[in-house]
């Protein structure tokens, strides 16, 4: 292994990985510190360089302060640091759509976002989508219409329908597979997350 | 035997899952969302190389790093494939345990490797196992004479169809949380398993099974991929008794594409013979199959079952390969072997100027000639083939394959499955009854996401004259009663009359109790809107409230799955698949427009989720033979799309109208519910029934899977010049 870097990592680095290594990488430690709390020139205008950051987020209507390292993504803030463990890691690379949060009510893929671009925004995960008790339609839907097997993927499923809905109350089959497309059920039941979603427009249009 | 389904109140009727609101609210706990106090966390530090002696390992670095607890070395002399286990350290957190790995100093001595499982059966390629060849006889097989058939046939057709390596890549990938409580080992893992992990982790670490309890609360998929003990299971289980505390042991995708299995390739050449009027006379088939460093799949059942041929020969050969060893993947061996015996059935029916239809029928068998010579005690292969074609207009097909004409093609197709799924005997469960009415069902199975939960509240239920939300179900725990492994469809017919048995158990005993109250005798008692009363005097009842509360303590029953006549028949399910697809032949793009799956599976216990299974089982078809395959990297000796995106599975956009038919045949002899397994069945014939409709578009059968449009364009050109 050593005598041959270049075959290091035979199966390759990901981008994302080098980003996420970066903190703790020597790139990390070598380059960082003399610019830590100044800003640096990048293509969209200067950028502060932070270390550790202090953000505030609003999680399920809830406000919550933490200190993060800058190349922790949503994904991991919401799981180990806030124990919101609905929200789930598939892929961990934004493949999959398993993680997909509500962020100011728009879907992400909360392993693709980093935990410090979300500071003051508000975070909805499948936590809060029920109202106390009362389930939301579209959870509802899902276990009428057995919108699920594992349900591994499911708040995934639920967090990008929920936001699709909000914006076409009324979809066609078409739309409904269109807007479901980022997001994978690996147990195969699409054809029954169709009929789910269907239910939950139809219920939230009341009709 | 009277086949006919009772009028049940519950049973075969929709039912929607009993946790359903756990699931959907995101407090469903999955392994890997167990969180312990004092937790540390485990990784695995890899082979980068498919063939290595490793010279040493130094954990010391990695040991001085701080918030590293321990660190443990897992490979000794040579590494065999990418992806091996070599080192495991537990650390505060994951990124510690990260930079933890990166500290291992690991000196490797490379060697020759193959990864080409073709290349593979060069008696030049680099040998995989010392000493040993590469390519293995592994099942061989024969009734009659097939050169006598041979010679006595009018047509005679060869051909060879190739299938990819298919990754199982459940959503949640393999993990593990164990601790000690003293002696005393508590592991949390990921598994379709958990009393055979259970009795692998007492076997490895030598403690008594006893002492060993394994949970499993809700899993995101298997597809046979967590069948076993894993090796990063015992390792978190050793690091867990080294540090005395709890470690977790996730796995990344990318190990789900290096070391958790993989659905083994096939390159299967069949030659059937048959008489003008379609009556087969021989069929002979040479398999090779490659399970990297372990073994490849038999896919010889469906030519030995399915049809009425006197003479048959089978030889199958596994090809070893500097890659991870394959495991089980949703019905092993039988996908692979639809697709060719289905493939060449097609090819046969076109040579015959046959309804590839007519052609199955006129060898239909009712014995199970392979296996046992025994008779089939049920099969509703008939009936699947005539509500199938029905539901899909089988006569709109094409009468020539490929007749039709322009740019996008129609073609409709067929393919047949046979598959095990009669359960285990032995399975144990137990129902108590507690005073203030609450029911308890407790079974040591899994729910994989298939419905085990609400099937047992669903029988439970049914027999004991309440409603499955009055039913609390605990499974997912090694202490509680055996039941097998959740793989090769066994679950339901295990699990649902163990606790059909323990439930009429219970219903004696409530009956009895009743009887005093009413004072009347115990056969004269029956039950009804949740009352017991009088037969002879129906004005005489009891609500079932009084009756459980006289049962003055909580009362188990116990219930076992019994036996049946398996010297007397064979148990078989049974299914046909339909397909319809269009084929643009000018891109090489195949579209699934229809989807009919007609299953024969005994007693259905709940339609809802049974319908699931064969959507999720069709779709996954459907991925396999349009998209997935792992490709292994030459030069590197590791897969080149170890992650989603890369290897390709279906989405949304990919879904075709899915008909789920099931004929309800129930099987009295085989158990007390005439239930049958359903979670494999539906995946064997949706591939195959896919590449048939391709063949009815086009007029080429593209002969391997995935069909990408290369090969579909490849198959064309083979067409045009006449091959």
């Amino acid at each position: 292994m050593e005598k041959n870097p270049d075959k290091k990592h035979p199966g390759g680095v990901s981008r994302r990985d080098f980003i996420k290594g970066m903190g703790t990488g020597a790139l990390g430690t070598a380059v960082l510190p003399p610019l830590l709390g100044q800003t640096i020139a990048t293509r969209k205008g200067r950028v502060p360089v932070y270390d550790k950051k202090t953000i505030t987020l609003t999680v399920n209507g809830k406000k919550a302060s933490l200190t993060v390292e800058p190349n922790e993504t949503l994904l991991d803030v919401l799981r180990d640091r806030l124990d919101l463990a609905g929200t789930k890691k598939i892929c961990d690379r934004g493949e999959c759509g398993g993680c997909t949060v509500l962020l100011d009510r728009a879907p992400v893929y909360a392993c693709m976002y980093l935990a410090i671009r979300a500071d003051g925004k508000a975070v909805k995960t499948v936590e809060g989508l029920a109202e106390g008790e009362k389930l939301h339609p579209v959870q509802e839907a899902f276990i009428e219409k057995d919108g699920y097997q594992c349900g591994f993927c499911t708040p995934g499923f639920l967090m990008t329908t929920s936001a699709f809905l909000e914006k076409n109350p009324a979809p066609s089959l078409d739309e409904i597979k269109q807007a479901l497309s980022g997001n994978l059920c690996r147990c195969g039941n699409y054809a029954k997350i169709y009929g789910a979603v269907d239910a939950a427009a139809r219920k939230m249009r009341g009709a | 035997m009277n086949t006919k389904a009772p009028d049940y109140r519950l049973i075969g009727k929709p039912t929607r899952r009993i946790d359903g609101r756990e699931v959907v609210t995101g407090r469903a706990t999955y392994t890997q969302d167990i969180k312990l106090k004092d937790m540390l966390i485990g990784k695995i530090l890899r082979s980068p190389h498919a063939a290595a002696e490793v010279v040493s390992i130094d954990l010391a670095p990695a040991l001085a790093l701080p918030g590293v607890f321990a660190a443990l070395k897992l490979a000794e002399g040579k590494v065999r494939y990418a992806g091996q286990q070599v080192a495991a350290v537990a650390a505060v957190d994951e990124r510690t345990a990260e930079k933890a790995l990166s500290r291992i100093k690991v000196e490797y001595k490379t060697l020759p490797y193959v990864v080409d499982w073709e290349k593979a059966r060069d008696a030049s390629a680099p040998q995989v196992r010392d000493g040993k060849g590469n390519v293995e006889k592994f099942n061989e097989y024969s009734r009659g004479d097939v050169e006598k058939g041979f010679a006595e046939a009018d047509v005679v057709v060869e051909r060879t169809y190739r299938t990819a390596f298919e990754i199982h890549n459940p959503a949640e990938t393999h993990g593990s949380v164990a601790y000690w409580e003293g002696d005393h080992l508590v592991v949390y893992d990921s598994t379709q398993n958990i009393h055979g992990v259970r009795d692998g982790l007492a076997r490895t670490l030598k403690v008594p099974a006893a002492n060993v309890t394994v949970i499993k609360k809700y899993m995101g998929g298997g597809f046979g991929s967590k069948l076993g003990l894993n090796e990063h299971t015992v390792a978190a289980a050793n690091l867990a008794r080294e540090t005395r505390r709890p470690v977790k042991i996730l796995l990344s995708r990318r190990d789900n594409a290096v070391c958790v299995g993989y659905r083994p390739s096939s390159l299967q050449t069949y030659k059937v013979g048959a008489k003008k009027d379609g009556s087969l006379t021989a069929f002979s088939l040479v398999n090779y199959a490659s399970g990297g460093v372990g073994a490849g799949d038999e896919v010889s059942e469906p030519v030995v079952d399915i049809y009425k041929c006197p003479n048959c020969k089978v030889e199958e050969f596994t090809v070893f390969t500097n890659t991870g060893a394959s495991r089980a993947t949703r019905a092993p061996g039988h996908t692979q072997g639809a697709l060719g015996l289905e493939g060449v059935m097609d090819e046969l029916a076109a040579a015959l100027e046959m309804d590839p239809l007519e052609l199955r029928k006129k060898n239909y068998s009712t014995r199970n000639l392979g296996d046992t010579g025994l008779p089939y005690s049920t099969k509703g292969l008939d009936m699947c083939y005539e509500l199938g074609a029905k539901a899909i207009g089988w006569e709109r097909r094409n009468r020539k394959p490929g007749e039709g004409s322009g740019p996008v093609r129609r073609g409709i197709g067929v393919a047949t499955s046979i598959w095990f799924g009669a359960g285990v005997p032995g399975t144990l469960a137990d129902i108590v009854l507690y005073p203030d009415m609450s029911v308890e069902v407790v079974c040591g199975t899994q729910d994989l996401g298939t419905g085990t939960r609400t099937h047992m509240a669903v029988v439970a239920a049914e027999t004991l004259g309440l409603e499955p939300k009055d039913i609390t179900v605990k499974l997912g725990n090694s202490d509680y009663p055996w039941a097998p492994l959740s793989g090769g469809s066994l679950t339901t017919p295990s699990v649902a009359p163990a606790v059909r048995d323990a439930a009429l158990k219970a219903v004696d005993r409530l009956k009895a109790v009743a009887a005093a109250r009413l004072k009347v005798a115990a056969d004269d008692v029956a039950m009804g809107d949740r009352k017991f009363f009088a037969k002879s005097a129906p004005e005489k009842t009891v609500v079932f409230a009084d009756v459980y509360r006289d049962l003055r303590r909580e009362t188990p029953f116990h219930g076992e799955r019994t036996g049946y006549p398996g010297d007397a028949y064979a148990f078989n399910t049974f299914g046909a698949h339909f397909a319809e697809v269009d084929v643009n032949v000018e891109t090489g793009r195949i579209r699934v427009l229809k989807h009919v799956a007609a299953h024969d599976s005994g007693q259905i216990i709940n339609k809802l989720t049974a319908e699931s299974q064969v959507v999720g089982a069709v779709t996954q078809g459907l991925s396999a033979g349009l998209f997935e395959e792992r490709v292994m990297d030459d030069t590197t000796g590791n897969p080149v799309n170890p992650n989603l995106c890369d290897y390709k599975i279906a989405t949304s956009l990919d879904i075709p109208e899915i008909t789920p038919i099931f004929v309800d045949i129930v099987d009295t002899r085989l158990n007390n519910l005439g239930t049958k397994g359903l979670g494999e069945p539906p995946r064997i014939p949706s591939s195959a029934a896919i590449a048939n409709a391709v063949y009815n578009a086009i007029g080429v059968h593209v002969r391997e899977i995935p069909m990408t449009p290369q090969r579909v364009l490849a198959a064309l050109k083979r067409k045009e010049a006449g091959s």
